[in-house]
């Protein structure tokens, strides 16, 4: 298990090197010149010329590339073109945002979506089981912003029971942060919810008619017993769904960010490309990957450590 | 002394292409400590009913009809409940797949323990100590470590006995065994027979054995069932039925056997039987096996022939018109 | 023998009586066990049904962009059908554009990452070695970053347009049809009919054409009709977030930025553009769950 583990974590460190230079390539290919937009209103060859060289913009790429490196292992990712401010206190103020209504969204799918899911598989062919696979399809076709824009309209416009869009902090308001969570928690954990029910379902309706749920028939266990053994054997594949998921996730952060105008890296990044703020958008972009890729590496050490075929794979048979 | 008694047992499993029947009118009684084959081809109803003992079917599609009466408890009567009570304490099975049957994600040790918290008070501490004797009991060598290890860790040949400790962890009166060996290497299976041997042995229990295989017969069992569509066709004793077989099915499924074609005089070829197995959708009052039957003639297609009394007595039964031993030609 | 197999499910067991089957084409077969599931053909009557409307509807409904300024934000009338909008355009004449739009991302982001994917999961799947290295990392690379991350890094590269949006979605589906492609031909390479045909003295390319691609049609078949679905959200997702589709050219995505400043007047504004997404991606959701039903392919990711 610890040399599987390794050879991903090397992947992973592969892998985020090539991002960065991608990240890195990526915001100096966007259109527009950073020097002539911090230059301001009318700005004179000369002085573009000397922001180009307080910046290194003037230096070969690689050598761009090496010093933003250095720079941003020491926690330095630049300041915004908007307002100065260093990159690092920006992320660091509207990270705690998205991991609030990233974490609370991934709870509610998988929660929902598992139980749904077991409900479904169990209850097969029941008026149970269609609901849940009729959630499941419409959960799967109906785009973020578009249940986003319905909830305000309902909740916000006609019933007026929850504000339709803003964001406090938890620490100086809980009550009002929850009451302004909840619409964008539930709309982003809905695609979720309804992605892992489906699989949850599937899994757990092949995983029911195994042998060995028969095993534990035979040996006296309840229906509930025999849910066990066949859940256990599903969690591995719900555990992959939701890595897998966790792309989805962030993408319909950056949209249900911008519908409830919650200052998150979304946010920050869309924001960020409409006003070319590009050290913001590569700080944000190179974060956002870096934390999607370690999640994904937390998710193959779950997976490892729930089918004990990986677990010990290596060792002497 | 007779511990269980099945008349009449019907299965009948709905399909899309409407009812098949599985097994029909399948009578036998067994005694404690006694070993009873059930044998026949694949697709003959052995298993279908072997499994209906202890209802393991999958009851949204499949009926199960006649009488099973487990020490006079009629067992298709109880509610799931108590049968739920039965299985595990009172009947226990051993599946014919080791590789699939265990479940992948627990230890074996645990797996074995289950059976003993569903039916036992033990603690803890007692269940775990009870694993390793059990683990010991079936020839697991090193058991105390054997019992934390998974299921992929082990042989098949292990994992079989892993699962035949399970099935007697609690001293059940009955234990089924459903093709125990075939997925096993030659080598690994009279193993695993002798196994099952030592525990009617040691512990008295009484064992249903399904299998395809004759050579497992002669080696272990008391008495013979052979089943043909459905119905058994034969019904004696093991040595009557490898001596003095009676019906032609039986003769022909001898034939097939390497050993015993070698045993009986040199070169002489291994015959299969001709035809196909007929489609168990289907119960003409006729005999199943006419239409692969050498002996066969008009009294065969008209009517079903019941099981009676052969030559020789000792409960020896056969359904056919035309019983008897071969007829070499 | 496996017994079990037999005598657990009996209906498999054969009838020596049955006639055997007449000599039906796969395809012909495939789709009349599709037409007896009733969900995907719910599902394929929605895709045609929004094909009809992007294809011959802009003909029917009149202009898309003619503003009206005598009724703005109006209602359901005889005049439009669905209302107008702030500008006082007709909506049932801009959601009929925007299915063009809508489909045209889809279905044309999702031809070109197959055009582009399957060669090169051919060719990784077939040739291995330090080629076929360098591509996984490059698709690792590319699934790094979240699908509409990268899909508004690439738009905002490329600059708004419908012809950047197709590029970006295809270039962002592109890793996982790789993926699937390599993945499927590390499987069929080693299968006897493929190394017959290598022994045969067939050309690499005309194996890989003949040979491998052709078992891999059902798994291409299901990976499009979920690729289809997400390039249509996609790009309602990027013209949402003004990356997009630029107005005056009406798109869902675009319709719906519009109609979120109207929320409080005029709610059915949002209304109509989401319904017309959601029930587009639900017909090739079911359709698409019907046929990994009836096709089966191995890998359904």
């Amino acid at each position: 298990m610890i040399r599987y583990l390794l050879r991903r974590a090397g992947t992973a460190v592969v892998t985020l090197f090539l991002a960065s230079i991608a990240v890195f390539l990526g915001v100096r290919a966007l259109p527009g010149d950073p020097a002539t937009v911090l230059a301001g209103e009318s700005p004179t060859p000369e002085a573009v010329a000397a922001i180009r060289q307080q910046f290194g913009l003037d230096q070969p790429l690689p050598v761009q590339y090496l010093h933003y490196v250095t720079q941003a292992l020491e926690g330095n990712l630049g300041s915004s073109t908007q307002d100065k401010a260093p990159v690092t206190h920006i992320l660091a103020e509207r990270l705690p945002v998205t991991l609030e209504l990233t974490v609370l969204a991934m709870v509610v799918g998988i929660a929902v979506g598992m139980l749904a899911g077991i409900v479904a598989a169990v209850r097969r062919g029941t008026a149970l089981d269609y609901a849940a696979n009729a959630f499941g399809l419409f959960g799967l076709s109906i785009p973020h912003f578009w249940l986003g824009l319905l909830g305000i309209v309902v909740f916000s416009v006609h019933w007026h029971v929850l504000p339709a869009s803003g964001f406090v902090g938890f620490a100086d308001d809980p009550a009002g942060n929850l009451e302004r969570m909840v619409m964008p928690v539930l709309v982003l954990g809905t695609g979720l919810a309804a992605v892992i029910m489906r699989q949850t379902r599937s899994s757990l309706l092949g995983q029911l008619s195994a042998d060995y749920v028969r095993t534990a028939r035979s040996k006296g266990m309840s229906g509930l017993g025999q849910l066990g053994h066949a859940l256990r054997n599903s969690l591995t594949t719900v555990t992959t769904v939701v890595g897998l998921q966790l792309a989805g996730l962030i993408s319909g952060a950056v949209i249900t960010e911008q519908i409830f105008v919650i200052p998150g890296f979304g946010k920050l990044i869309v924001d960020g490309v409409s006003s070319r703020n590009y050290p913001v958008i590569q700080g944000a972009v190179l974060v956002t990957v870096t934390g999607y890729v370690l999640v994904n590496l937390l998710v193959d050490v779950a997976y490892a450590y729930l089918d004990p075929r990986l677990r010990t794979a290596g060792a002497p048979e | 002394m007779t511990l269980l008694e099945v008349s009449g047992l019907r299965v009948t499993y709905r399909t899309e292409d409407g009812p098949v029947l599985a097994a029909k009118d399948v009578s036998f009684s067994l005694g404690r400590g006694e070993i009873l084959a059930l044998v026949g081809e694949s697709g003959c109803g052995k298993t279908a009913t072997a499994m209906a003992i202890p209802r393991l079917l999958d009851d949204t599609r499949a009926t199960i009809g006649g009488s099973v009466l487990l020490d006079g408890v009629e067992l298709t009567a109880l509610s799931e409940r108590r049968m739920r009570d039965v299985r595990g304490k009172d009947i226990s099975v051993v599946f014919q797949e080791p590789m699939t049957s265990l479940n992948p994600a627990f230890t074996v040790g645990r797996q074995i323990g289950e059976v003993l918290r569903q039916h036992t008070g033990l603690t803890r501490r007692q269940v775990r100590e009870r694993v390793v004797e059990l683990l010991d009991l079936v020839g697991v060598p090193d058991a105390r470590r054997r019992a934390g290890s998974y299921p992929h860790e082990l042989s098949g040949g292990m994992r079989q006995r892993v699962m035949i400790a399970t099935a007697v962890a609690c001293d059940p009166k009955v234990l089924i065994a459903d093709e125990p060996t075939t997925a096993l290497d030659v080598t690994i299976q009279a193993g695993v027979l002798d196994v099952i041997r030592d525990l009617r042995e040691q512990l008295g229990t009484a064992v249903i054995l399904i299998t395809h295989d004759l050579g497992v017969v002669a080696e272990v069992a008391d008495r013979v069932v052979v089943m043909y569509s459905g119905r058994h066709v034969e019904h004696s004793p093991t040595a009557a039925v490898f001596d003095r077989p009676q019906h032609p099915y039986t003769i022909g499924l001898l034939d097939a056997l390497p050993a015993r074609a070698a045993l009986r005089g040199g070169r002489r070829r291994l015959t299969e039987i001709p035809g196909l197995v007929p489609s168990p959708a289907t119960d003409p009052d006729a005999c199943q096996f006419a239409p692969r039957c050498p002996r066969a003639t008009a009294e065969c297609t008209a009517a079903r022939p019941a099981l009676t009394g052969a030559d020789g007595g000792d409960g020896h039964l056969v359904a056919c018109y035309h019983p008897g031993p071969r007829r070499d030609a | 023998m496996n017994n079990a197999a037999l005598e657990n499910g009996p209906s498999a067991a054969a009838d020596p009586g049955a006639a055997a089957p007449e000599p039906v084409p796969q395809w012909r077969r495939t789709l009349r066990r599709l037409l007896r599931r009733r969900m995907a053909v719910a599902g394929a009557v929605l895709v045609l049904l929004f094909l009809l409307l992007a294809l011959v509807g802009p003909l029917v409904t009149g202009s898309q962009t003619r503003l009206g300024l005598t009724h703005l934000l109006a209602g359901p009338s005889g005049a439009h059908p669905l209302g107008t909008d702030d500008l006082g355009r007709d909506v049932l004449a801009r959601i009929t554009g925007g299915a063009r739009v809508s489909l045209l991302a889809g279905v044309v982001s999702t031809a070109l990452a197959l055009v582009v994917g399957v060669p090169l999961g051919l060719a990784a799947g077939y040739y291995r070695g330090w080629a076929d290295s360098v591509l996984m990392r490059l698709t690792d690379l590319v699934l790094s970053f979240p699908y509409l991350v990268f899909a508004v890094g690439m738009a905002a590269i490329l600059g708004p347009s419908l012809r950047n949006v197709i590029i970006a979605l295809a270039v962002a589906e592109v890793p996982s049809v790789v993926r699937i492609v390599r993945g499927e031909t590390l499987v069929l390479r080693s299968q006897d009919f493929v190394e017959a045909a290598v022994a045969d003295g067939a050309r690499d390319a005309a194996v890989m054409w003949r040979e491998i691609l052709p078992n891999m049609t059902n798994t291409l078949i299901v990976k499009a009709t979920v690729a289809i679905p997400a390039g249509i959200l996609g790009e309602a997702a990027l013209s949402f977030l003004g990356l997009g589709v630029q107005p005056p050219q009406a798109s869902w995505g675009v319709m719906l930025t519009s109609a979120q400043q109207f929320l409080s007047q005029d709610p059915l504004l949002a209304v109509f553009p989401g319904v017309a997404i959601a029930l587009t991606t639900l017909g090739f959701n079911l359709l698409g769950d019907g046929l990994r039903d009836v096709l089966d392919p191995r890998e359904l990711l």
